[in-house]
């Protein structure tokens, strides 16, 4: 849609000058990432120059490193054309108000380019189909959308028997990261009797570096809330609850819009649709703790206690929030049912692969080029996300592994890019789908301070219910600390399995059977890293400060003493345009500050012990 | 003296709280009792954990308990200025430790403290879910991206100036 004019500025100001102003509209995204990357001073501009042309906002559109992204349409009444502007910073806000206005402008600089347009139009959505596209405070522009088409014709049309037929049809699996058929749930939630039941809602994202819920519920919040509209109906129950972290204040905050207008509507609320059936939803907030996602323990949460896992059985469709017949799904589960119900199971299964039906959203971040999130078919490979949609590695350098699942997945290393992104194939690596963090590594991250990392996260956030969760953690961190620091022994590596082991076997929910993952696989694939630490005290990746020096050559040092000034240790001596400079490494902290203002490239960094 | 059980622990009354615990009666409120006390008194002192356990009808323990097991609740009055430095997957890749040493070494402060004039307290958080900034830190509902450690030591000494 008028990519011919993009190239030709000119054009395009004289087509857009010859309509009225009033049937210009633009778009702002404004998800977290967009405001973060100052979408609200873009729009304030905007507003301020273009005071007669209709502003909305839109959700997150998935590509943050493009953000803020500016839409223009222009319609003619017949047809619409968009042009997409991307990083539009305040200066780029004038450039397009003087581009709208038919004034002579540098717009063309913040169009955005023909490669990143074509990876926009070649994602396939499902879960994110309105996200960044609709106006997430507008209950018209959802229902414009085709929405609450599905709840209507499933209450009107379908027994609750019929739904999860449907539900089963589409092979639809849970998308917070344990992949349990959704339909098997609702049945379980169906068939236990209860004088009342409940549908929850699993918004409690605590994945480091996983943010696809709260994309959706900024940018499409009401296909949540057909979702659960249409689960409460499958399994019967009258109340909903969504649980979402409190750090997602703008995603809160749209929710209750949606939520008030969807009741307003008649969608949710008593009596819906005139067909006597009645559900409403509330929300609760979240205070911070990552075993939350756990369903046992959201619903322990929501009852007001620590967030501590229940044993299973009974599980919630059992007896689950206040000992009632309980459905818990996650965001990106409820948020694909609306389509399913509404273009039917089997077209959501004709999507992804025989074991793992649909699409699924992944957040790439890391060391990736185009970091956002993506939206693929289960099934494509690894390579062809990172590669294809995600641009590549950052500053060409090599790739090393990626990490699948957040700190309950593992790493993925660069020999197995082929792997397709499945439920089973991810597991066969050791990794998980997970809720769909996929962190990039090149080879300058370090695989055992990586494991260390997420160690230290799960190690935290281990709620101490099961000892083998809450001391082996502990002793595991101890170990990597140790070795990142050069003062790993034998039998380190062989410790670290055996606790590992353990601590799957022993512990009652996810966060501790998985937890180990990172470290297993870690070592599984780069063993050589870790017996390099211990052994040869050295640090493959140029990492682990205190396995690394900097030193200046000599040869190539001008003497001009730039990184002197930068070193905040006052670790360098030397002496302008007379001699070379030079480190003094007991000083040093290996901060790399040196290297980084050399002009001249002749701060080298190599292993400290060698 | 406490009226309640009559003990002789006195119990300070908290009023900005009590049309939030006059609507959640039951414990399944709790947190949510919790989350509008931080908001309304900054922090969560051990009196103010006592009068919402009075007022509940719970043991203090279990309030102490949930308190202290969500990362949200904050037992210490916080600074002016609270600093949620991010230290999620994406930042740590890309270098929110070097980050968190400047902010700690400009400060003079460890992760989790207030500097002594009660300017500034610095918390560390698991993802602020704008990865793509990375390393990031937010400052008063406002997002610093991109982050260098001698960026993030300018901002600082600008909100210093500034107040």
């Amino acid at each position: 849609m008028g990519c011919s004019y993009r190239l030709d500025t000119k054009n395009v100001n004289k087509e857009i000058k010859d309509m009225d102003n009033k049937k210009l509209k633009i778009i702002i995204g404004k998800g977290s990432c967009g405001i973060a990357a100052g979408a609200n001073k873009t729009e304030a501009v905007l507003r301020a120059l273009l005071p007669n042309v209709e502003i909305a906002l839109a959700g997150c559109i998935g590509r943050c490193y493009l953000e803020p992204i500016v839409d223009v349409f222009a319609y003619d009444g017949k047809k619409s054309e968009k042009l997409t502007f991307v990083k539009v910073c305040e200066k780029g806000a004038e450039e397009i108000a003087k581009f709208v206005t038919g004034a002579p402008n540098n717009a063309s600089a913040y169009l955005i380019s023909d490669a990143d347009k074509a990876t926009l139009e070649s994602l396939q959505c499902i879960a994110l189909k309105n996200c960044g596209i609709i106006n997430p405070e507008k209950i018209d522009e959802y229902t414009a959308s085709d929405g609450y088409k599905a709840l209507t014709s499933c209450l009107k049309e379908k027994t609750p028997e019929e739904v999860i037929a449907e539900v089963k049809a589409s092979g639809l699996a849970g998308r917070g990261g344990a992949g349990f058929p959704t339909y098997f749930k609702w049945d379980a939630a169906r068939k236990n009797a209860g004088d009342k039941k409940y549908v929850i809602c699993n918004a409690d994202e605590g994945d480091p570096g996983a943010f696809m819920d709260r994309a959706i519920l900024e940018g499409d919040p009401h296909a949540v809330l057909e979702g659960m509209a249409i689960a409460a109906y499958a399994v019967g129950a009258s109340e909903g609850v969504i649980y979402v972290r409190a750090e997602y204040p703008l995603a809160i905050k749209r929710l209750e819009i949606a939520i008030a207008q969807a009741r307003e509507k008649g969608f949710l609320g008593k009596n819906i649709l005139g067909t006597g059936f009645s559900f409403d939803i509330r929300i609760k907030e979240g205070a911070g703790a990552f075993v939350c996602g756990e369903e046992t323990a959201l619903i322990a949460s929501l009852e007001g206690e620590r967030g501590m896992p229940r044993l299973k059985p009974p599980f919630p469709a059992q007896k689950g929030f206040m000992g009632k017949p309980t459905n818990i799904n996650n965001v990106e589960t409820y948020a694909n049912v609306p389509f399913i119900l509404r273009s039917g199971g089997e077209v959501f299964a004709a999507f992804g692969t025989e074991n793992s039906k649909g699409t699924k959203v992944f957040a790439l971040t890391g060391k990736i080029k185009n970091g956002g999130l993506v939206e693929i078919p289960m099934g494509s490979t690894v390579g062809e996300v990172i590669y294809g949609v995600g641009g590549g590695i950052k500053d060409d350098k090599a790739f090393k592994a990626v990490q699948m699942g957040g700190p309950s997945g593992g790493c993925i290393p660069a020999s197995l890019i082929d792997t397709p992104i499945d439920y089973k194939s991810l597991a066969a690596t050791g990794a998980i789908m997970g809720s769909g963090g996929m962190v990039v590594m090149d080879e300058t991250t370090c695989m055992v301070d990586m494991a260390r990392f997420f160690l230290d996260f799960t190690c935290k956030e281990s709620c101490g219910k099961c000892t083998h969760c809450r001391i082996g953690t502990k002793r595991m961190l101890e170990i990597l600390q140790r070795i990142t620091k050069g003062e790993g022994k034998e039998g380190d590596i062989e410790a670290l399995e055996e606790l590992g082991k353990l601590i799957k076997e022993g512990a009652l929910c996810a966060l501790g059977q998985t937890a180990p993952n990172p470290v297993l696989t870690t070592i599984k694939y780069f063993r050589n890293e870790y017996e390099d630490h211990i052994n040869l005290k050295r640090c493959t990746a140029k990492s682990c400060k205190p396995l690394i020096a900097y030193r200046i050559d000599p040869e190539i040092c001008k003497n001009c003493g730039l990184c002197k000034r930068a070193c905040p240790f006052g670790a360098i001596s030397g002496e302008i345009k007379k001699q070379p400079f030079t480190i003094d490494p007991k000083i040093c902290d290996a901060c790399g500050k040196c290297a980084s203002v050399c002009k001249f490239k002749a701060v080298n960094v190599g292993d400290k012990w060698s | 003296m406490c009226n309640e059980c009559g003990c002789n622990n006195k119990v300070t009354p908290f009023p900005l709280l009590d049309a939030t615990l006059a609507k959640y009666t039951d414990a399944t409120g709790l947190i949510t009792v919790l989350q509008k006390a931080q908001e309304a008194y900054g922090y969560l002192s051990g009196e103010l954990m006592v009068y919402i356990a009075r007022k509940m009808g719970l043991p203090p323990a279990k309030v102490y308990g949930v308190a202290t097991f969500y990362a949200q609740f904050r037992l210490k009055p916080v600074g002016k200025h609270l600093i949620l430095l991010c230290q999620g997957t994406a930042c740590h890749v890309n270098g929110s430790e070097a980050i968190e040493e400047a902010i700690c070494a400009e400060l003079g402060i460890k992760e989790g403290e207030t500097t002594p004039d009660g300017l500034f307290t610095l918390t560390s958080v698991a993802c602020l879910g704008c990865c793509s900034l990375s390393p990031v830190m937010m400052i008063g509902g406002e997002t610093f991206g991109t982050l260098t450690p001698d960026k993030a030591r300018a901002i600082l000494k600008n909100i210093k100036t500034s107040g």
